[in-house]
């Protein structure tokens, strides 16, 4: 589903990412693991296709075309879902409109029917309901005023509404307590599907004992040093990333 | 990224809707102002010997006064010998059907989106009731150029005691009546603008909801100026007595022109005991082009006098036309429980100068008064907040509440505010919020990264960021001030 290879970036005028390489599967959940600094938040970007990341080399294809061409709307289109480290407030715009729009803009880019708002109103109550999210932060504006934990479940709501093809999970379980951490998992964990690719971006193995990948992969200084299976994630916790700096 | 400049390239090509020129004959007086233009339009009108006096104080009045320059807005020096100061379509006399009505002017309403059913209404046939049975929701007074040209559900309304009329009618059927309150709440020697208007004015809106009325349906004026070199100088009256209360609208439009046009406006409500008065704008005149040339100068006074106990004065505008805009709907709040509210979205695009606001005076005990004010800046425009909340000694208890938000699209446009506070009373509370934020590049990237294409998401951000204001609009006027204000806005960000 995701060839990247020697991905070379710049995030302002800083080098980056360094010769990255990666392959992702469809069905597949892949984590990347490593500290502040190392990379991670800067791939997420590179992916979805924010400004201000610039590519200096190396090539991303995804589902046979060239990613790094596509615009960041063209790229959600397509199925690439980025869940937000930090969620943007919209204020005056109300979640479900909000939802609804994005949706069908993705809808029609497929040549799919748009759904009008009584059908839109069923699928995302029974989406809610998935994710465990309660109904009243459906109809308040985009994020605003959200806990922490409410802003990430309302990423996950979203990614259960517009059912990408590759979610990015960026540093998901910042700032959760225990419970939340739980309640965002399960979400997540309700969306895997043999047809649906997630990389699960985080510095902490704690979220990785909620959602079990089927590979991880250790980020240091810009390229992928090490990887292996979701036991190589308790192997970082017990020696932390200085134990392969050398690597 | 091509796709994304590409559809930006062509929905800035998109011209102002409303821009066309409507060819009719027009009856003009010369080109001028002096004392015996403000004698021929008075004759014209056929007006009693109060009224012209009335005009002739003010325009003598005006000959002393200087133009103000404190606002921040900048235009070459205006030559108020260069204009027509009236100009109407000629009628041989009033329509009694749609045949007679000039089908320029018919033609001329259906492109202002007036839909066919309502163009009946909207031309006042009298007899043609348009919804077979159904309840119409608006009454229209069309005012093209210096004169009304028909005035819809006249006899309705009267049937409940409610007269809604042209002020021209208004000056010939109850004369009376208008002489007791015009002037009273904006007086002649009010203000540069005000003083030229109330030499000059041709025509407006009347409404008068007697006591204990609720007006049945939305009242509103269309102001379409459509002759050249012409000003319009409209004025409008409405006074609610004790327990009224009613819903009034007001929209307008202009031709594309190269030259800039002038607009002075004078609204004067009067609110007695437990009235209220809900006057919404959706101002639309021609802002000029990308450019800035043409346009209109739009330089009105807006007051309301919440006079009896316990009276109400809402102002909600949403302005996104005219090259500038300088105006500020007020409410003298003098009787004891009184409210007075002013919710306004300004939009300064392209070369657009817009200085804005209200004035709130409390007089009254217990008064109370809210100042929503939304700036929304783009181009070159340059947006000023301009707001002044005066409580005076006697009003016990008074409160006001202000936010002014100001929301910049690009980096060559400009927001301002300069709120002034004068409070005499030590019982009074006043809290004034502002705020000023650059359009987030973090929200549009959110809403792009959930598959929504540039121009919907500045769309929605800016319509987000107005829905306190729209939420205040009557329900057709809030789906219209929506569609406006993303035409209005369309290619401002790259």
């Amino acid at each position: 589903m995701l060839e990247i290879k020697n991905l070379h970036a710049t995030a302002g005028d800083k080098p980056v990412l360094q010769g990255l390489s990666l392959t992702v599967k469809a069905g597949e959940v892949v984590a990347i693991m490593g500290p502040n600094g190392s990379g991670k938040s800067t791939l997420a970007h590179v992916l979805s296709g924010r400004d201000g990341f610039k590519v200096t080399d190396g090539s991303v294809v995804y589902k046979g075309k060239d990613l790094l061409a596509m615009s960041p709307e063209d790229r959600a289109r397509e199925g690439v879902f980025l869940a937000f480290q930090y969620p943007v407030e919209i204020p005056g715009v109300g979640n479900t409109y909000f939802l609804k729009n994005a949706l069908n803009a993705i809808r029609k880019h497929r040549g799919q029917a748009e759904l009008d708002a009584h059908e839109f109103l069923k699928l995302i109550k029974e989406k809610a309901k998935l994710v465990q999210i309660s109904e009243n932060l459906l109809s308040r504006p985009v994020n605003e005023g959200f806990s922490g934990g409410e802003k990430k479940r309302n990423e996950i709501l979203q990614m259960a509404v517009l059912e990408p093809a590759l979610a990015i999970l960026d540093e998901t379980d910042s700032g959760l307590d225990i419970d939340a951490l739980r309640t965002v998992s399960d979400g997540v964990n309700s969306l895997r599907s043999k047809d649906r690719a997630m990389i699960v971006i985080t510095h902490y193995q704690r979220l990785l004992s909620y959602i079990v990948p089927d590979k991880v992969h250790v980020l240091l200084g810009g390229k992928i040093v090490k990887s292996g299976g979701k036991e190589l994630a308790l192997e970082l916790e017990q020696k932390g990333y200085a134990g392969f700096e050398a690597a | 990224m091509t796709d994304k400049n590409n559809s930006i390239e062509k929905l800035a090509g998109q011209e102002y809707q409303y821009g066309f020129i409507t060819s009719i004959e027009e009856e003009k007086v010369p080109k001028g102002l002096n004392e015996k233009i403000v004698r021929l339009i008075s004759e014209k009108k056929n007006e009693p010997a109060w009224l012209l006096e009335w005009r002739l104080k003010a325009f003598r009045h005006w000959l002393t006064m200087k133009e103000p320059t404190w606002a921040n807005v900048h235009y070459p020096k205006i030559n108020y010998q260069d204009a027509y100061y009236y100009s109407a379509p000629k009628m041989k006399k009033k329509p009694k059907s749609l045949d007679e009505i000039d089908p320029e002017i018919r033609a001329t309403y259906e492109k202002l989106g007036i839909p066919l059913k309502e163009q009946e209404i909207l031309l006042g046939v009298e007899g043609a009731d348009p919804a077979a049975g159904a309840p119409p929701n608006v009454a229209v007074d069309a005012v093209f150029d210096s004169v009304s040209v028909a005035t819809t559900y006249k006899a309705k309304l009267r049937e409940r005691g409610i007269i809604f009329c042209s002020f021209s009618d208004a000056v010939q059927e109850h004369p009376d009546l208008v002489r007791r309150y015009v002037g009273s709440v904006v007086p002649y020697t009010d203000n540069f603008f005000a003083t030229l208007n109330s030499a000059v004015f041709t025509d407006g809106s009347f409404c008068f909801i007697p006591k204990g009325v609720k007006c049945p349906m939305e009242l509103s004026t269309y102001f379409r100026i459509n002759a050249k070199e012409t000003g319009q100088f409209e004025r409008t009256l409405i006074v609610a007595e004790e327990g009224a209360s009613v819903s009034y609208l007001e929209g307008c439009t202009a031709p594309m022109r190269d030259e800039n046009q002038l607009h002075a406006a004078v609204v004067e409500l009067v609110a007695l005991e437990n009235a209220t008065i809900k006057y919404s704008t959706v101002q639309n005149w021609y802002p000029g082009d990308k450019n800035g040339k043409g346009g209109i100068y739009n330089f009105v006074t807006k007051r309301g006098h919440c006079k009896g106990a316990n009276s109400r004065i809402t102002w909600t505008q949403v302005e996104t036309g005219s090259a500038i805009t300088w105006k500020y709907p007020s409410c003298i709040l003098q009787g004891d429980n009184s409210i007075g509210e002013f919710y306004s979205v300004a939009v300064a695009n392209n070369y657009q100068q817009a200085d804005t606001g209200t004035k709130m005076i409390h007089l009254g005990k217990n008064t109370r008064s809210t100042i929503i004010s939304k700036g929304i800046s783009a181009g070159h425009g340059q947006n000023t907040y301009r707001g002044a909340v005066k409580i005076l000694q006697r009003a016990e208890g008074a409160r006001n509440y202000s936010q002014c938000d100001s929301l910049l699209l690009g980096d060559q446009c400009g927001a301002h505010t300069f709120p002034y506070l004068d409070v005499q009373n030590p019982t009074a509370q006043v809290e004034h919020e502002a705020s000023t934020s650059k359009i987030g590049e973090d929200q549009l990237f959110y809403c792009k990264q959930r598959g929504l294409s540039t121009e919907d998401a500045v769309n929605m951000i800016v319509n987000g960021f107005c829905k306190q204001v729209f939420k205040e609009l009557p329900m057709e006027f809030a789906v219209e001030a929506q569609k406006l204000m993303n035409v209005s806005l369309e290619g401002s960000v790259g």
